[in-house]
């Protein structure tokens, strides 16, 4: 797998419930620096690029994340093309 | 194999469980469960709703995968003879219908174990959002209950 931090490569984000109201859309690609490798260097990026992103991380605690559609904790190590997903804790059933 | 449906109509219960023992009678039992939408909030004083509807979001993609991949555990942890998972999405009012979950075996207790388990990692393990419409014009996204972690940590494997 080709290394996200070594290529400043392009992500696919998505955003659902208020994590998305909060962020202000519900999908956006961006091109990430070098140095941002996992989920947890990605959130702290991101707390920096709006201030809709901040309010939306503001409570790390409280959101769940899923790369290319499976659960991902913030250890999880990201690749150039991936889809990652950020939302709170599910409420379906 | 699991029919597993993410759907904005409502479902048919007895079409659903007809869809799944046509033609066969290798089944000695199905259990069922149907989600439905609660208006906890109950009425107020002019005997009006608190809560005018529910709407629900959802991952398209992620959730058939995430559905899917509950179905096949359910099925292999009690040898369903089959298992349908319907989810609704969107606009719902109390009262609808939301989810509805069928697990048929040779005998009831796995029928039943197995629609327990369905519902609990449905509820905890599959990317839908609830978020409430008050009557009064005021939305508030549902948070997630402890109860039911608790409730889907029961099926853990070491107890399973």
């Amino acid at each position: 797998m080709a290394d996200l931090a070594a290529s400043a490569g392009t992500l696919h984000l998505l955003y659902f419930a208020w994590l998305r109201e909060r962020v202000g859309t519900g999908e956006e690609r961006v091109a990430v620096p070098a140095g941002v490798a996992t989920v947890a260097d990605l959130v702290a990026w991101l707390r920096g690029r709006s201030a809709g992103h901040a309010a939306a991380f503001a409570a790390a605690n409280r959101v769940r994340c899923a790369v290319n559609q499976e659960f991902a904790g913030p250890e999880a190590r990201l690749a150039p093309g991936d889809e990652v997903a950020f939302f709170p804790p599910v409420t379906g059933g | 194999m699991a029919t597993v449906r993410v759907q904005e109509s409502d479902f048919d219960v007895s079409a659903e469980l007809a869809a799944l023992t046509a033609g066969r009678a290798d089944i000695g039992g199905i259990g069922c469960f149907v989600g439905t939408v609660r208006d906890a909030a109950g009425r107020d004083a002019a005997g009006g709703r608190r809560i005018a509807a529910m709407t629900l979001e959802h991952y398209p993609g992620m959730t058939e995968r995430a559905m899917a991949a509950i179905a096949g555990e359910a099925e292999a942890r009690w040898q369903l003879l089959g298992c349908t998972l319907v989810h609704r999405v969107g606009r719902l009012l109390p009262g609808e219908n939301i989810v509805l979950v069928v697990a048929a075996a040779g005998h009831r207790q796995a029928a039943l174990d197995a629609t327990a388990f369905l519902i609990d990692w449905l509820k905890t393990r599959a990317p839908f959002w609830k978020k409430v419409e008050n009557a009064d014009g005021s939305e508030a996204w549902v948070d997630a209950r402890e109860a039911d972690t608790q409730a889907a940590a029961r099926w853990s494997k070491a107890s399973g």
